[in-house]
């Protein structure tokens, strides 16, 4: 074995050991703080007991799950039930392989011993996969979570559950196309689909939510649909379908789907945080866009507090996932639909065309890849949110609804 | 319109959702820093103008004694009598002077209903229900209060709701 290939093979079984590990740790605390976050905004402490601040609440309920009772309903199809969680929780776990956590550290040439020498050619790029097709992984994994849950619906054989599994099919399905148009204008702008690249770029010409701030909108509206929580949470709304697709579901097998859904939830912030925020990068600075050739305090230091930035990042958004689900209520059917095939899609449509406009003529133009850049298409879109947002706002930017509607009312 | 259906005339088409969004998002997120609800409870326990409880709370029973700490039971036989729970057992003795006393009285408190009904028919005002609710026992055979433990109990005695005086002024 060469030790090009021992390095390549060490650095990347380092890397998905410690995203795994991160990323089920963050399970645990998403949920915490979800839990523990849901208390604050009702007045109350939330769990608090086990361990210090109720840390280890979930632990203790992962434990209590395992050593449940598993039950197979009467007439399910046993194969696909018992396959249906592990469908639902991969994809979470492995779109969050192509999503740059940090700036790269530089390669090393060092000889191990037992190993013998191990090297790594130049930067060490922190992201798990490098996949130069990027977000088309995304957008092909985010579809194959819907299986999970329209598989689980269906072969439990039972109506809440079905009818739980066909609405996230059909919901999922919707959105998708929402999330793919909103994309569309990220790969319009970036010209290039891998996200080490789409974070340089904006790291160059501004972050995205500015460049494309009605696609920021519309990505976000979606992936509360895509994660299947609040003000979306219709295929396991409890007042009408008892707990939808996963009614039937008891023990790991049930956990598994709280679970996957909080990965989905910590994957979905991510992305946010990568394609609109700017992933890894520290606002206002260019010393965290320098490639370190070496070792030294400074490329370590890089890492970790553009490591820091990322969570900071997806760790807000996180929260505005929980802050969002105990605030507003959960949308009908129809308005769901209707927001996603009436809204979303011609919106997107519209403004695919908008943005590709403008980037012909910025490259026509030869306006180089940098802040002009980012500029022109903020101003762009100045004039598009606003519209967006009277639309939003029943045409009524400034004034409140008027006193005498209230009055009627 | 059936009797007391309200309906509401609501402006759908006039309101704005963003702003109605915001302002909820804010309000939520004001609530964070309020102060909680949340009663610790092992730690902290309910006392007065804090979580306390209703001075009719029925809880625990207790029999109130005389002034050479006999129970003030008369065993009239009332109080088993109206037990709708049937938890209450009691012999009745009488002394040389024709005294009469309980030999023997037990309530099970698994079985009470905590109605309340014997401190309403007691004659003597000797058996009462308690506002009191820590009754946690290791042992089944706990749960049956014999009349010395009755006799022990310190806590306050419930004022039942009093008919003439319905707002406990």
């Amino acid at each position: 074995m060469s030790p090009e290939l021992k390095g390549l093979l060490i650095v990347g079984a380092i890397k998905v050991v410690a995203l795994f590990t991160a990323l089920m740790v963050g399970v645990i605390l998403v949920v915490w703080v979800e839990r523990r976050g849901s208390a604050m905004l009702q007045d109350r402490l939330g769990p608090n007991r086990v361990g210090p601040l109720g840390l280890l609440q979930n632990i203790a309920d992962g434990l209590k799950n395992f050593i449940k009772e598993e039950v197979m309903p009467a007439g399910a199809e046993k194969i696909l039930f018992q396959l249906a969680p592990l469908l639902s929780f991969v994809p979470a776990f492995l779109m969050f392989a192509v999503i740059p956590f940090a700036a790269p550290l530089p390669g090393f040439d060092i000889t191990l011993p037992l190993l013998g020498r191990v090297v790594y050619e130049g930067p060490m790029t922190m992201v798990v996969a490098d996949l130069p097709i990027g977000f088309l992984f995304i957008i092909a994994f985010s579809s194959l979570a819907v299986y999970g849950i329209t598989l689980a619906g269906w072969a439990a054989n039972s109506k809440y559950a079905l009818l739980g599994g066909l609405r996230a099919s059909a919901q999922m399905i919707s959105y998708e196309i929402a999330i793919g148009l909103s994309l569309i204008v990220i790969l319009l702008i970036a010209g290039n689909v891998s996200l080490p690249d789409i974070v340089a770029f904006q790291q160059r010409a501004g972050w995205f939510v500015f460049l494309a701030t009605v696609a920021y909108v519309m990505f976000h509206i979606s992936a509360f649909a895509e994660t299947n929580r609040l003000p979306f949470d219709l295929p396991e709304a409890e007042a009408e379908l008892v707990a939808g697709y996963h009614a039937e579901y008891s023990a790991m097998k049930y956990a598994i789907y709280p679970l996957s859904e909080y990965a989905a939830l910590i994957t979905m912030s991510a992305f946010i945080t990568t394609l609109f925020f700017g992933g890894w990068d520290i606002p206002f600075t260019a010393w965290d866009e320098q490639v370190a050739t070496a070792w030294s305090f400074e490329a370590v230091a890089r890492f970790v507090l553009t490591n820091a930035a990322f969570l900071i990042k997806t760790t807000f958004f996180i929260w505005v996932f929980v802050w969002v689900r105990w605030t507003l209520p959960r949308f009908r059917y129809d308005q769901l639909m209707s927001l996603g095939w009436k809204v979303l899609l011609p919106m997107g449509l519209a403004y695919i065309v908008v943005i590709a406009t403008t980037v012909l003529l910025l490259e026509n133009f030869g306006v180089p890849h940098d802040l002009r850049y980012g500029l022109v298409l903020f101003l762009v879109n100045v004039p598009l949110m606003v519209a967006l947002l009277w639309g939003l706002d029943r045409r009524r930017l400034l004034p409140g609804t008027p006193r005498r509607v209230r009055a009627e009312a | 319109m059936a009797i007391g259906v309200k309906v509401m005339r609501r402006p759908n088409q006039e309101v704005s959702y963003l702003r109605a969004t915001l302002k909820g998002l804010a309000l939520t997120f004001s609530h964070v820093f309020r102060p909680k609800a949340t009663m610790q409870y092992p730690e902290e326990v309910a006392q007065e103008g804090f979580w306390s409880l209703s001075p009719r709370w029925r809880g625990t029973h207790r029999m109130l004694t005389d002034e050479q700490g006999r129970a003030k039971c008369v065993a009239c036989g009332l109080c088993p009598q109206i037990c709708p729970a049937n938890c209450i057992k009691l012999v009745p003795g009488e002394d040389e002077d024709g005294h009469r006393y309980p030999l023997i009285y037990e309530i099970d408190e698994f079985r009470c209903v905590f109605c309340g009904y014997c401190q309403e028919v007691c004659p003597e005002e000797a058996i009462h229900v308690g506002v009191h609710y820590e009754n946690a026992e290791y042992d089944r055979e706990r749960f049956v209060y014999d009349l010395e433990r009755l006799c022990a109990q310190t806590h306050a005695v419930s004022s039942l709701w009093d008919p003439s005086d319905p707002k406990g002024e």
